[in-house]
């Protein structure tokens, strides 16, 4: 692997992951403790919606940020051919 | 059948399950005993990694938590999942690609320093020491329980069997049994929950039953919130922690939870890079499983109790009461003398377990001399609310038996793990790598295997005689891995600057801190006990959630430092370019 295409995968990595890091703290430190009240004025059926994302919610959220990496990476992984 | 019968039926077939998988898994190399040679399956990993990461408390204790939390109970929610996103993006990768057994192997190596390698060790034993007491004394209190045996006989019970996958496999016997252990602990833990969530709302899911109607049509969490107001607790979706301390605390336990070494090594145990990153989306996976159904068991269980208790005479009460009465953990006093339960705001009694006296009161209720200056009446040992559900739910006999099954799977799983973690610190990090470089891979295997005996031996030895701090050190073992290990791995990995110099000198500062403010506000041990209270907190922050601030010390004291040295050796250089590039992270040996 050339060092210009290290670098220009290592910046798409860092920026994946700049990307998914703020949606994992926007639904947990957002809308889970910062901002609960606000969204607790919002319904889901039984739910008050700033409760669900800090009882429920985050926790779903985190599951698909991971497997969405997952997909990225590999992605990322056979344009450089790096197949392992 | 009663359900000691079927509790010996099912425990005894699950060990002796857990008994076979270690004899098929034996391990003839350090390879095999460190990381299982390499060659597991990232979603046997996954599996693996939840039965790891879930322990006794997880199991039995986090539904009872929340349920008497209510929204403060969010923050083990959301900071013991969260912290695998942290592993998947930042870690997990990495470390596989750099290819070694231990976390103490990649700071040594990273930052070119036995002193940092030694310092990783001292802070990997204990965290680990601290977290397996816990465990051990779970499967004593889960044998004592339902199998009517001590629960010292218990915790010996439970040593001989982790001792034999431990001793036999290492990270590949245990790697299996684990896997075993999570299908029994999440059937147990779903099959009671599913029941629950059918009686009280009619829909067979939890997490969607949670937020459903009632028989009576009102939405459950509202009917929830109505009872607890009406009585003068706080709603049960509000919670009473500041907001600052909610954030701090969950950022403490994700970030904890991404820097404990028994988490971090199961991901050495994949074939590659990409195995790394896919097993670490199953774990979260299956643990979401259950980190999402225990809220709904709270909200079910919570609201059953209110409704069943709440000024019903004493005679009139259902059998689990009584029962749970007989073992202790639920006490009513009758205040006000009118035969009936109160159950408000406040504690029951003074101090944190009632002290039962000889003989029964005018209703056939236990006594007891620690009687609370509060008009609350009732007194429940959240513990019991995962293990009585079963019972209050009036479900089959063999169903409690499984719970039982499920609790010990979750304990011994989780031991099991931080065993390893304890035997390889010893044998690889300080032995051969420190002391006495040069000895053969069988010797080493065979000095694995002793530490992991000696690490049992004394695992047992504080699952008998519990310090009496241990329930508080949990705080301490995740603001420990947060502000140690967490900086320090990430900085290795991402920064191509940070020295020697500016990571040890970071841990050092990190643990310290954190150390200093658990001591001196968790543990009382510093200080004028007077001013040991919340209001002298800096910032209001709590011990739990001052990991958060060691980690942002470790980070600001690493990189001011580092930039007073000179950058590290080329050599070095090259090893942080090799493990962001994923091909080619080594040979895995088939199972």
């Amino acid at each position: 692997m050339q060092p210009i295409d290290r670098k220009k995968y290592w910046q798409t990595n860092l920026r994946y992951v700049a990307i998914l890091l703020s949606v994992w703290f926007l639904v947990s430190y957002g809308f889970g403790i910062l901002m609960v009240d606000e969204l607790n004025a919002i319904r889901l059926g039984g739910f008050k919606l700033g409760f669900w994302f800090a009882q429920q919610g985050s926790i779903y959220v985190f599951v698909i940020l991971i497997f969405v990496y997952v997909w990225l990476m590999n992605r990322l992984d056979k344009r450089y051919n790096l197949g392992e | 059948m009663d359900i000691q019968t079927w509790t010996f039926i099912i425990v005894g077939l699950t060990f002796a399950l857990y008994i076979g998988i270690a004899i098929w898994s034996r391990a003839a190399s350090t390879k095999e005993f460190y990381i299982a040679g390499g060659g597991v399956s990232p979603l046997a990993n996954g599996l693996a990694t939840a039965a790891d990461w879930m322990s006794a408390a997880s199991f039995l204790g986090m539904a009872g938590i929340i349920a008497f939390s209510g929204y403060d109970g969010s923050v083990y929610l959301m900071g013991w999942t969260g912290g695998y996103v942290l592993l998947a993006l930042l870690l997990a990768p990495y470390l596989r690609k750099f290819g070694k057994f231990t976390v103490p192997d990649f700071i040594g190596d990273r930052y070119y320093s036995n002193i940092a390698r030694t310092v990783a060790v001292i802070a990997a034993l204990f965290v680990s020491f601290t977290y397996v007491a816990g465990q051990m004394r779970g499967v004593g209190v889960v044998f004592s329980r339902f199998l009517d045996v001590e629960v010292n006989t218990g915790v010996y019970i439970g040593m001989a069997v982790v001792l034999f996958y431990a001793f036999l496999g290492g990270m590949k016997g245990i790697t299996y049994t684990q896997v075993a252990q999570y299908c029994v602990l999440i059937f147990a833990f779903m099959v009671p929950a599913i029941f629950i969530s059918i009686m009280a709302t009619g829909n067979p899911i939890p997490q969607i039953g949670m937020g459903s109607t009632g028989s009576d049509g009102i939405y459950l969490l509202d009917k929830l919130d109505g009872l607890m107001t009406d009585l003068g607790f706080t709603a049960y979706t509000d919670g009473s922690k500041s907001t600052r301390d909610i954030f701090m605390i969950t950022a403490a336990l994700m970030l904890g939870t991404a820097g404990l070494p028994h988490v971090i090594i199961r991901f050495f145990t994949v074939p590659k890079v990409k195995d790394a990153r896919k097993s670490a989306g199953y774990a979260l996976l299956f643990i979401a499983v259950l980190y999402t159904t225990a809220p709904a068991i709270a909200v079910f269980t919570r609201t059953n109790l209110m409704e069943t208790v709440q000024n019903t005479p004493y005679n009139e009460i259902p059998s689990w009461f009584t029962n749970w009465e007989n073992t202790g953990l639920i006490a009513w006093t009758d205040k006000n003398g009118d035969g009936k339960i109160q159950y408000l705001p406040g504690s029951a009694i003074e101090g944190k377990k009632p002290l039962f006296t000889e003989g029964r009161g005018n209703f056939g209720q236990r006594l007891i001399s620690n009687v609370g200056n509060t008009d609350n009446e009732l007194y429940i040992d959240r513990d019991i609310t995962v293990l009585a559900n079963p019972e209050i739910a009036g479900l089959p006999n063999w169903i409690i038996a499984l719970v039982a099954a499920g609790g010990l799977a979750a304990a011994l799983s989780t031991a099991a793990g931080l065993l390893l973690v304890i035997s390889t610190s010893i044998s690889h990090d300080l032995i051969k790598k420190q002391f006495a470089p040069d000895i053969s891979d069988k010797k080493e295997l065979l000095i694995a295997r002793l530490s992991s005996l000696m690490a049992v031996v004394i695992a047992g030895y504080f699952g008998i005689n519990p310090p009496g701090f241990v329930a508080s050190v949990v705080a301490l073992a995740f603001g420990l891995a947060a502000s140690s290990f967490f900086p320090a791995i990430v900085m290795g990995i991402f920064s191509k600057r940070m020295n020697r110099e500016g990571a040890i000198a970071g841990m050092v500062a990190g643990l310290g801190i954190t150390c200093y403010y658990i001591a001196r506000y968790k543990l009382g041990w510093i200080g004028n006990p007077a001013s040991n209270t919340s209001d002298h907190w800096w910032w209001g922050i709590s011990p739990e959630g001052f990991g958060t601030i060691g980690m942002l010390v470790n980070f600001l004291v690493a990189i001011i430092i580092s930039r007073f040295y000179k950058a590290p050796p080329t050599e070095v250089k090259a090893l942080v370019e090799r493990i962001r590039i994923p091909s080619g992270a080594g040979e895995a040996q088939k199972h």
